[in-house]
């Protein structure tokens, strides 16, 4: 399902959880680690047992300040309140986060498009833990009991706001994507949506353009580009089916079934949504000043649009719409700076570019030990012809898997590279060997040129690349000799 | 979670029952109608008495946060041990897994 009905428009705003990437929790030395056995990475602290007291973690700190300043946020003095209500994920029945006094005010996201998001505010919170409901159905509402882990309890996050501005829901993956390689780039998180690492939460409603705003809906459980782009067309339509059928949307909250497709109102008491805000009596306010916010800025490297510019200008001449997918890809997948390596060492940036995006980037657990010099050696024998692409590839699945010398490896797999002298050497015998197609061909008969790389490639048993010596036979034509 | 608009006044007018009973749901208190009433009463004497520093001048003061004079109490991000688990789930009603199990949640409430 895609676009919405005439005279309609969606308007959504999102809320991005982010784990940030700590050795330990917000407010205790457990560490903050995916994936352990549950309930042994937990300690009185993040138990909430009786006596004990938070202390907050300046890496998160720091790590919560770098994504203010990429967002370009104002650090101000923040306060952490309590969050009250009755949920087993928090052992204390309360989560510590920040209310009206968040870390990072206002901001910006621009979209590689151009579109700008307003960013209301980005604010430190603790993450609680995590229920499996199980037995009878295994939906919440059917459940008979639910476990709980408590080591994702107190992992910090930093809780992104977008203001209302996302018009669509590939603009809302856009930005999902956008701030994902942003919180990537500055080091705050590993990115991972698999893993929990960055969760949305959407707020959705639909209008008349231009229109004022209609009552939205907040839909839970994001948990991949796909849910958050069918969870808001699926949610648009059904808003728009039920003002067109003259009903009014109820403002709540909804839950997306990835299964069926479909959000569903989540069951919760009229007065769960009073959370009796009030300030964290444990914890003292935060006042970064300018000196370490200086530092903290000082740190972050070169954010992904600068570094797509730095591609685009490796590339020269306008890019393809293969190509800008391309240098989007690499850079959310950090691996431009091999691309960047490559051409440094006389790689073709194009190429470079393309083999990056695709071949490397599909292998990434090698990916970061590919030797960029080799990578480039790798690619200067392919364009240059003495290799040809599949044989390439193929080379450098060998280079990902092994490493080592990309002629080297070529030989081992039968690709002897033909340097050109030798190749020049082959194409001149077939010609003098062939003097009337080559006389038919330098009078303008393409059709010739077949045959004649036939004749290249079988006096070389294959091994010349067609399309360095159809460029040879190209060029011998054009000076006429 | 955005803040929505429910901070208190920072006056609020005597509470009544209706508010008591409110904030007994929200703690997840039952209260008997003559608790309710004997509640009401002492919690608008308490809140009589505090409603007193609302007559203090505090014109041109920054809000406090906090009554300490300290800032930015912060520790290094360095592992420390975890408590171990049999000990942690001895605390449980109940172990399933490794975890605590609870009741079902948000099931045919309300």
């Amino acid at each position: 399902m895609t676009g919405l009905p005439d005279g309609w428009e969606v308007v959504v705003g999102l809320e991005v959880h982010c784990e940030l990437a700590t050795a330990t929790k917000l407010f205790c030395g457990c560490a903050n680690a995916f994936g352990a056995e549950p309930n042994t990475n937990v300690c009185p602290v993040c138990l909430g047992l009786p006596g004990s007291l938070p202390v907050l973690n300046r890496r998160a700190v720091e790590l919560a300040m770098r994504i203010g300043v990429a967002l370009g946020a104002r650090i101000a003095p923040s306060v952490f309140h309590r969050k009250n209500y009755f949920y087993p994920d928090m052992p204390k029945d309360f989560q510590i986060s920040q209310y009206d006094a968040p870390i990072n005010r206002g901001g910006r996201l621009e979209l590689p498009d151009g579109t700008v998001v307003g960013i209301e505010r980005a604010h430190l919170e603790e993450d609680t833990g995590k229920t499996t409901h199980v037995g009878g159905t295994g939906r919440i509402g059917g459940a008979d009991r639910a476990l709980v882990d408590y080591n994702r309890a107190g992992v910090p996050l930093v809780e992104i706001v977008s203001a209302p501005d996302i018009r669509s829901a590939a603009q809302a993956r856009a930005y999902v994507a956008e701030l994902r390689a942003i919180l990537v780039a500055t080091g705050a998180s590993d990115g991972r949506m698999e893993e929990g690492s960055l969760r949305v939460d959407a707020n959705v409603s639909v209008r008349r353009p231009g229109g004022p705003l209609g009552t939205r809906c907040e839909i839970k459980n994001l948990n991949s580009m796909r849910s958050l782009g069918r969870a808001i067309e699926f949610e648009a339509a059904r808003q728009i089916a039920q003002c067109a059928a003259g009903g009014q949307v109820v403002q709540e909250t909804r839950h997306w079934d990835e299964d069926r497709g479909e959000t569903v109102p989540m069951r919760s008491k009229e007065e769960a949504e009073d959370y009796r805000y009030f300030p964290e009596p444990d914890l003292v306010p935060l006042e970064p000043d300018q000196r370490w916010q200086a530092e903290v800025a000082a740190s972050i490297g070169p954010l992904p649009a600068e570094r797509r510019v730095r591609l685009l200008h490796l590339l020269g001449a306008a890019p393809t719409p293969a190509q800008a997918e391309q240098v989007r890809s690499v850079v959310a997948s950090d691996l431009d700076a091999l691309v960047v390596a490559a051409c440094e060492h006389g790689a073709p940036a194009s190429l470079a570019l393309a083999r990056t995006a695709n071949e490397v980037a599909a292998e990434p657990s090698s990916a970061a030990r590919l030797d960029p010099a080799a990578f480039a050696t790798l690619l200067v024998l392919e364009a240059s012809g003495e290799l040809a692409t599949s044989q390439s590839k193929q080379v450098l699945a060998e280079l990902l898997a092994t490493g080592g010398d990309p002629a080297e490896i070529a030989r081992r797999l039968g690709f002897e590279p033909m340097d050109r002298g030798e190749l020049a050497g082959v194409i001149e015998q077939v010609i003098a060997e062939h003097p009337e197609d080559w006389a038919r061909f330098a009078g303008g008969e393409d059709k010739v040129r077949g045959p004649l790389i036939g004749a290249v490639r079988k006096a070389t048993g294959n091994k010349a690349d067609p399309a360095a010596v159809g460029r040879y036979l190209d060029e011998r034509r054009a000076r006429g000799s | 979670m955005t803040p929505g608009d429910t901070r208190p006044d920072p006056r609020p007018p005597a509470i009544g029952p209706e508010q008591v009973r409110h904030v007994a749901r929200l703690a997840r208190l039952r209260l008997s109608d003559e608790e309710l009433a004997r509640f009401t009463g002492q919690l608008a004497a308490v809140l009589d008495y505090a409603a007193e520093l609302a007559e203090l001048d505090v014109e041109g003061l920054e809000p406090m946060a906090h009554p300490l004079p300290l800032r930015n109490v912060l520790r290094s991000d360095e592992p420390r041990p975890p408590l171990r688990r049999d000990e942690v789930l001895e605390q449980a009603p109940a172990v399933e897994d490794g975890c605590f199990c609870v009741p079902r949640i948000l099931s045919g409430e309300g």
